[in-house]
């Protein structure tokens, strides 16, 4: 039976059908739900991990135990696991081991562009990339069979358009092999010097054994349609090269991205009277291309920056392009904004208001970066609220200390906070860190996590007392707000910025998208009460507009979250 | 049968994922070849959303580019306009006539433009505007919108009724699944 899946549930599926026991990941778009898919299996144990260095470990140690194992992230995400990663790569598996890393070419939603095959070559793992949901499920069983032939951990890379596009895919049974016996053996797993030097050899020959691979791997596709044209591609660049140029080209279709083929790349080469390399992000297919001596054209056409598209592949290399249709007018941009009743848009009216520098981190309250609240100055990484306060702390000194704070989720300081935190305990600076505890992982689309009281699977958990951890780190000032009580929230940030030492404020309030939190009946302006000050406006809640000089509320936005009551000096808005 | 293309577009949250697996489900029941591209993450916070959804013999790239779209699907005036360009010259435009203020309108860098629908209907493409709102709130489920909306688009093609009420069942919770039918019912009777 045919049915249409979501690249990532595709994946998912895969891990289903080859066995997989044990999956670990954090979540990260755009590669969240395959583990999420991954967890409706009963027979998959699957769970959140507080980041991905972690995750990564735990599906090493279940490899080693004999098990298939996975754990996913987004690509930024691989960065935190590179270290379990580069050492993975020397022990090899037991039982094989695929990881699932997702670029976003274009940042749908990431801070970078980062393309995730360096860390491939640098590793020196196989890599295998899926163009469509039906090759996810495929290359993800293959993997699994080419980890425990090969030794290796591979690392199946998605981006946002193969992820998040659901396309046919053909489903199987699940099989599972017999767990590997486990064997005490360091000179594989103890990676010190001694062992490690001959785990090097190992990989170096595995390498040499995965080239040979890639020169027949299945997963190499040529589909020769004679002409002059031969284009080198793979993953999403494929369906945009194969929309775009049709029968007129000749393909190579790149499955095995790393390490690449040699002569199965050079007689290809040699049929074309011109070879294109079309290849998203950076230039790796075409440098190894041109180390070989081919004469191809890739980015002095298409450039590093952004995704690609059939129009574009049809406009660079046919000289076609497409005409359309005009809106007569302007067309103001929508930029994503905190939801209506978001608890964060209290706390960030607080910081705007008083002019606080703010630095910033990873999730839904990045966008207390956008106006009108316009209220954070920094985001960099996971976790780098904290550590670059700390930072910035120490080079501007007591006048920083008292106007500038650290925002960080609850979630994200989990996963790499609380590491910060121990550091401006213990290196002391007169810091202020605000955790916004809104009881889940909120950007991701709602995952559960240490702070929750649930595991993935929604069954209760040991939940993280994040009062009882700040205070343990050695935080002495820690208190707690409701970020709805503006009042409160402000008073708190003043007190503590002014405070002689180091403090947390936790402002704590669920998100307003849980389906718990019960919401209010939507909030209504009183029309002869309304001044048309937009005092109102100031808190960049989308629910709120100004018609004919008064403020309106939409009833189908407002969740009666009641805080623009609270800002309005004339009680124009009520219950 | 060449690639067909249809764009749903509108607000974050306003439920185009439903829609567009609704449709993805039909096209699929149809015997197509089906690619459907979806927006996750940030961009779903109240931003402007889009979803492509391909069928033929073979789809390759699962993306709609400019000048290349056959009908659009809008939960939300300025949003039929912003995507306009994608459609091609004597489209299908379906758009409900809720409005929404962006950001930069809310806080008065910009202005939410005047006549959309007839601006639209100007620019060369064939349109279709429904109060998707009004017949949600009329069905008794002010969610279901898109639903509503996706009956009138049942109304202006020819896919066969069976398969989508076998795709509202597969697609939307059993809890909600009789409201969104009459959402759907009173869509397609308004068309």
């Amino acid at each position: 039976m045919k049915k249409l899946m979501l690249g990532n549930a595709a994946f998912a599926r895969g891990l289903y059908e080859a066995g997989v026991t044990v999956a670990s990941s954090y979540p990260g778009t755009p590669s969240t739900e395959i583990t999420e898919y991954a967890a409706e299996y009963d027979e998959i144990y699957a769970e959140w991990a507080p980041n991905e260095k972690v995750a990564m470990e735990v599906a090493l140690g279940a490899s080693i135990a004999g098990s298939r194992s996975f754990c996913g992230m987004k690509h930024v995400g691989l960065n935190v696991a590179a270290d379990p990663l580069y050492t993975a790569s020397y022990t090899g598996v037991n039982g094989g081991m695929v990881i699932a890393v997702a670029d976003d070419p274009g940042m749908h939603s990431s801070q970078n562009e980062q393309d995730s095959r360096h860390h491939a070559i640098a590793s020196k793992v196989l890599m295998v990339e899926p163009s469509d949901s039906a090759e996810c499920k495929d290359f993800v069983k293959t993997s699994f069979e080419l980890s425990e032939e090969y030794d290796v951990p591979v690392i199946v890379r998605m981006c946002t358009r193969v992820a998040h596009s659901q396309s046919a895919v053909e489903l199987c049974d699940r099989v599972v092999p017999a767990q590997k016996e486990y064997t005490k053996n360091p000179q594989k797993y103890v990676m010190m010097p001694a062992f490690a030097r001959g785990r090097h050899v190992f990989v170096e020959e595995r390498t040499q054994k995965l080239i040979e691979y890639a020169e027949k791997s299945p997963l190499n596709k040529v589909i020769d349609n004679g002409g002059d044209i031969g284009i080198i591609t793979s993953g999403i660049s494929y369906q945009y090269a194969r929309e775009a140029m049709g029968d007129k080209a000749s393909y190579l279709k790149l499955g095995v991205v790393n390490p690449l083929p040699v002569e199965l790349i050079k007689n290809f080469c040699s049929k074309y009277k011109k070879v294109y390399v079309i290849e998203e992000l950076d230039d790796i297919i075409e440098t190894h291309c041109k180390k070989l001596g081919l004469d191809v054209v890739g980015k002095e056409l298409f450039g590093y920056i952004g995704e690609f598209s059939q129009a574009l592949v049809a406009e660079k290399l046919l000289g076609v392009k497409t005409e359309t249709v005009s809106f007569d007018g302007n067309v103001p941009v929508r930029p994503p904004v905190m939801c209506a009743g978001c608890p964060h848009r209290g706390l960030f009216y607080c910081l705007s208001k008083n002019k606080i520098t703010v630095s910033g981190d990873i999730g839904c309250y990045t966008l207390g970066a956008s106006a009108p609240l316009s209220a954070m100055d920094t985001t960099i990484c996971m976790g780098a609220s904290i550590s670059a306060l700390h930072g910035f702390n120490k080079a501007r000194g007591e006048d920083a200390e008292k106007s500038t704070v650290a925002v960080i989720g609850d979630s994200t300081f989990m996963h790499s906070g609380m590491t910060g935190l121990v550091n401006i305990a213990y290196n002391s600076t007169n810091s202020t860190v605000i955790i916004l505890d809104n009881s889940i992982t909120g950007m991701t689309g709602h995952q559960q996590n240490p702070t929750t009281g649930k595991n993935l699977k929604g069954d209760p958990a040991a939940a993280v007392n994040l009062e009882e951890l700040c205070k343990a780190i050695g935080i002495k000032r820690v208190r707690v707000v409701d970020p709805y009580n503006l009042e409160e929230t402000e008073t708190a940030i003043k007190e503590e910025l002014a405070a002689p030492e180091a403090s947390v404020i936790i402002s704590r309030r669920p998100c307003a998208l849980l389906k718990y939190v019960k919401h209010k009946p939507a909030l209504k302006v009183v029309n002869d009460k309304c001044k048309g000050c937009k005092m109102c406006l100031k808190l960049g809640c989308p629910a709120i507009s100004v018609r004919d000089g008064k403020a309106v509320i939409d009833h189908t936005q407002c969740v009666g979250c009641g805080i623009c009551t609270e800002v309005c000096k004339f009680s124009a808005i009520e219950g | 049968m060449n690639t067909r293309s249809i764009m749903i577009v509108g607000v974050g949250g306003q439920g185009s994922l439903l829609a567009s697996r609704l449709l993805g489900n039909v096209l699929l029941a149809q015997g197509h070849d089906v690619k459907v591209s979806e927006v996750h993450g940030m961009s779903q916070r109240g931003g402007s959303v889009v979803t492509y959804v391909k069928y033929g013999d073979e789809v390759f790239s699962p993306v709609i580019e400019k000048g290349e779209d056959d009908v659009i699907i809008s939960f939300e005036q300025l949003e039929a306009a912003r995507w306009l360009p994608y459609l091609k010259k004597g489209g299908k435009l379906i758009t409900s006539t809720q409005k929404l203020d962006p950001m930069p309108v809310i806080t008065g860098a910009a202005e939410y433009p005047d006549q959309i629908i007839e601006k639209l209907t100007n620019a060369g493409v064939e349109v279709t505007a429904v109060d998707a709102l009004a017949l949600a709130e009329q069905a008794g489920i002010a969610k279901a919108s898109n639903v509503a909306l996706m009956g009138v688009v049942a109304a202006k093609t020819d896919f066969d009724d069976k398969l989508w009420q076998d795709a509202l069942e597969q697609c939307v919770p059993p809890k909600f699944l009789e409201l969104n039918k009459k959402a759907f019912e009173l869509g397609k009777a308004s068309a």
